[in-house]
């Protein structure tokens, strides 16, 4: 039978500090963005060629997705480097977990067979860390914008019982978005995963081929909602409390 | 009963109720996103913007219960 870990195996140590396979995964993941970034910057010409074509039309469209909700391009491209390395580092990690070798590459660690690659997206903690590093960026960018007293006046607000209890409501709806993104993104290329490995399991010729197209599908979707939800929140963070009730864009956003 | 057939009912348990109230959401998010695309065609890339975020939102529910179950299982 195939084997599913719910833990992401140790495939070394680093002093006493185990190194996991997705956390090794997602190291390559960074090197290859950031390897990837330095050599565009190189490259950059007033006269575009095609790679930074390409990039100059999906920043651009970024941008302009990213308008629609905050309102105007200089909010968007304040905030455009946040927002996009969250979707692309989640993307890139998504996609490269479906390649060929990883979770098959497999390497001995003591006396256990364990994978030597595995999408980062699996392992709670990676999706965990960057739930935690979002919902902080929001509230250190709400802080940043409108300053600490108004941003800490939504979570404890003493201006009658209805307001008290609706910022306690918000402070528990905080850490309900840590969760939420966390579990959302886990489970979705967990069980992507798992449902790959029985698939190949079961059918190994042409029956796991419609699964892969979902799997492609899934991981840019989860990057994109990791990133737009990162975005929504920071535009209804970074709206000063009163006035924001007027805009429509922000507000959008429904609960949990 | 012993604790793994009790493991598995509650695997199967788990991912066949906690499916059902997202799928209906889902759908009916669907349709309303339609309905409005349809309503007002100039409208479409705000609306399809939004119903992806709320079917996210919605699958999210779902995608909770399959975490559940799989702990259940496998751990």
């Amino acid at each position: 039978m195939v084997q599913i870990s719910l833990k992401a195996e140790d495939i070394f140590n680093l002093g006493s500090f185990p190194v996991t396979n997705a956390l090794f995964m997602a190291f390559l993941v960074l090197v290859l963005l950031s390897l990837f970034a330095v050599f565009l910057r190189r490259r950059l010409k007033m006269v575009p060629g095609m790679l930074q074509n390409i990039f100059e039309f999906l920043v651009e469209g970024a941008l302009t997705m990213m308008d629609s909700v905050l309102g105007d391009r200089k909010t968007s491209e304040k905030y455009l480097p946040v927002v996009f390395s969250i979707f692309l580092f989640v993307l890139v990690s998504n996609w490269l977990g479906l390649l060929p070798g990883v979770g098959s590459l497999i390497i001995h660690h003591g006396e256990e067979t364990v994978p030597l690659l595995r999408s980062p997206g699996s392992d709670l903690n990676f999706t965990l860390a960057l739930a935690l590093i979002a919902v902080t960026v929001v509230n250190v960018l709400g802080v940043a914008a409108i300053g600490f007293k108004n941003r800490a006046s939504v979570f404890f607000n003493f201006k009658g019982p209805i307001d008290f209890f609706i910022g306690i409501l918000e402070l528990i709806s905080e850490f309900a978005k840590i969760i939420s993104f966390s579990f959302r993104l886990f489970g979705n290329v967990f069980a992507g995963e798992v449902l790959l490995a029985i698939m190949a399991f079961l059918v190994p010729y042409l029956v796991p081929l419609p699964f892969m197209f979902l799997e492609i599908f899934v991981g840019f979707i989860q990057a994109f909602i990791f990133g737009m939800l990162t975005l929504v929140f920071v535009a209804m963070a970074v709206v000063s409390h009163g006035e924001g009730h007027e805009e429509s864009g922000p507000h959008g956003a429904p609960a949990h | 009963m012993d604790i793994n057939s009790i493991r598995l009912l509650a695997t199967f348990g788990s991912i066949a109720m906690g499916t059902i109230v997202p799928a209906l959401a889902i759908g009916w998010i669907g349709s309303k996103a339609v309905d409005a695309i349809g309503r007002n065609p100039e409208a479409a890339s705000r609306v399809q913007t939004m119903a992806i975020l709320a079917i996210a939102f919605a699958e999210a529910i779902a995608i909770y219960s399959l975490v559940i179950a799989l702990i259940i299982k496998f751990v």
